[in-house]
């Protein structure tokens, strides 16, 4: 099948600091595809190399179409959405008005009704608390706000950056059964940012391991799951 | 007693002033984290563009409204030209520096254009006083054009998707970003709004003080104390603050220092906010986590 999203040499810095060194993988239609790696390794700048936030050299194509040096308002008008590292939720605002932003691109205004009843079925709290403003949230909150924000705009593909940070293992897990819920049923591509690697492997099809800002090793979940040097390092058995 | 209440009406009206200049304050302050320094000379600018409209044989009224869209573009067209290339470095400096250069060039410009003397601006409102003598017409009109301004800005920020947005980029602008909002142009409208509302209380306060070029110097000092004295990040803080501001500047002129030190009440407050609470009254404190 074509890549949705196509990777290719991609470097990235932050100011003189060489941060990616020629990067290479692709994201399939539909699937979950994780980045793993130990912290430093380059994972949250590739997903803000792919969204234009850090300088960048190479190729990232997106559905076929060039991103490179594009604007991230551009980017992500395209179909990416990005749910940042510290959930980027706007605290001052109410839960409503931040799912009202996530929906600011779109054309289909008639259809924003029918969506946040979509995001309140898979979070049910959000609708619950749409009034209050979104800094009063739990951190568990915060991210399935971060979360529905991102699918108000509907997109093909859903960048994720360490969705379970700071929060506890039992809320982790209800956020990933949900992200695993809305890949099925929406049939969004996700490209998926984790420390916690046997949780990231769990849901994705597809792994890519970074060292450095480089491609170590890729494969399927479950042949990276069972790669021997994986496993001690990063899954720790 | 009726003096008292004739200073605290009068104080209301002037307030008005203040707020819609500390308002336009807060615009700014909001997306660039900068106090304005040439907010007044900009409402003195779009004074003089209203004069000329009017001295052309213009109604008033459509004078006025022109007047507001000319102010509005202008206030993009300056953010644009002259802020934008200092938008995505962190000079603090050199964006004030702007800003001063701005206040002197568009009040030398104006001096040049329409001469230093002082000029009549006419106002829109009857002569006739109301409340027992204690309100003029305008100074009626200015409080009822200052309250429509306030309601509509008010309007435009909770309910219309651009005036959402234009929050949203003040308060996260990266975020904003990944939702699709161009926060560059929001800036640009921001400057439009504060150049809009601007002249608004420009052309309420001229009748008052007389058209010069130097007629906001003394007015900008008092939306300064409002804005900060309700919080400069906090635009009904600011909007309050504007209205307090009249009422004690009325009230200590009278009573406690006299007219000729009036204006010291509003560096008093000035720097009795800066040093007892720096976030004004309904400022949000910024805490910074290192």
């Amino acid at each position: 099948m074509a890549a949705i999203l196509e990777v290719k040499d991609l470097h990235a810095f932050y100011g003189p600091t060489h941060v990616l060194h020629g990067l290479n993988f692709g994201i399939e239609p539909g699937g979950i595809t994780t980045l793993l790696g130990a912290n430093g390794a380059g994972k949250t700048t590739t997903l803000r190399a792919v969204c234009g936030m850090v300088t960048t050299r190479g190729h990232v194509t997106f559905e076929g179409q060039a991103l490179t040096g594009k604007a991230t308002e551009d980017i992500v008008r395209r179909g990416i959405a990005h749910v940042p590292e510290g959930r980027g939720t706007f605290a001052d605002l109410t839960v409503e008005e931040n799912l009202r932003l996530g929906a600011y691109t779109r054309k289909d205004k008639g259809n924003i009704t029918g969506d946040f009843d979509r995001v309140y079925r898979y979070f049910p709290t959000l609708k619950e608390r749409s009034k209050q403003q979104a800094g009063t949230l739990s951190g568990g909150e915060q991210q399935m706000l971060a979360v529905a924000r991102a699918l108000m705009m509907r997109p093909r593909l859903l960048l994720l950056d360490e969705p379970s940070f700071g929060l506890a293992p039992m809320i982790v897990q209800d956020i990933f059964n949900i992200l695993r819920t809305i890949n099925r049923e929406e049939k969004v591509a996700m490209l998926l940012v984790e420390q916690n690697a046997s949780l990231a492997l769990n849901i994705a099809d597809h792994a890519y391991l970074l060292e450095t800002g480089r491609v170590m090793i890729s494969g399927t979940s479950d042949v990276i799951k069972n790669d021997d040097s994986v496993r001690r390092s990063y899954l720790g058995y | 007693m009726e003096a008292f209440f004739y200073q605290v009406l009068s104080g209301l009206a002037t307030g008005g002033i203040y707020a819609s200049l500390a308002l336009a304050l807060v615009m700014i302050y909001n997306a660039t984290h900068l106090v304005n320094f040439a907010q007044g000379e900009m409402a003195m600018f779009s004074t003089y563009i209203a004069w000329t409209l009017i001295n052309a044989g213009m109604p008033y009224w459509a004078a006025f409204f022109l007047t507001v869209a000319i102010s509005f573009a202008g206030g993009v067209v300056i953010e644009r030209v002259v802020i934008r290339p200092f938008e995505r470095q962190d000079a603090v400096l050199a964006v004030v520096t702007v800003f001063i250069g701005l206040l002197l060039i568009l009040n030398s410009v104006a001096g040049w254009i329409y001469e230093y003397t002082l000029k009549v601006f006419p106002s829109p409102f009857p002569e006739t006083s109301y409340f027992g003598g204690m309100l003029n017409g305008h100074q009626l009109g200015l409080f009822g054009v200052t309250f429509v301004t306030l309601i509509l800005v008010y309007l435009f920020f909770r309910f219309t998707p651009l005036g959402l947005a234009m929050r949203a980029a003040a308060q996260n602008p990266e975020s904003s970003r990944l939702v699709g909002i161009r926060v560059s142009w929001m800036l640009a409208l921001g400057w439009g709004l504060a150049g809009a509302i601007g002249a608004v209380a420009g052309m309420m306060i001229a009748p008052i003080v007389y058209l010069d070029p130097s007629m906001m110097t003394g007015v900008l000092n008092y939306g300064f104390a409002a804005a900060l004295l309700g919080g400069i990040s906090n635009p009904w803080g600011a909007v309050l603050g504007g209205f307090i501001v009249g009422v004690l500047e009325n009230l200590m002129g009278d009573y406690v220092v006299g007219t000729e030190l009036k204006l010291t009440v509003a560096l008093v407050i000035i720097v009795g906010v800066l040093v007892l609470k720096p976030s004004g009254l309904f400022g949000k404190t910024l805490v910074t986590r290192v």
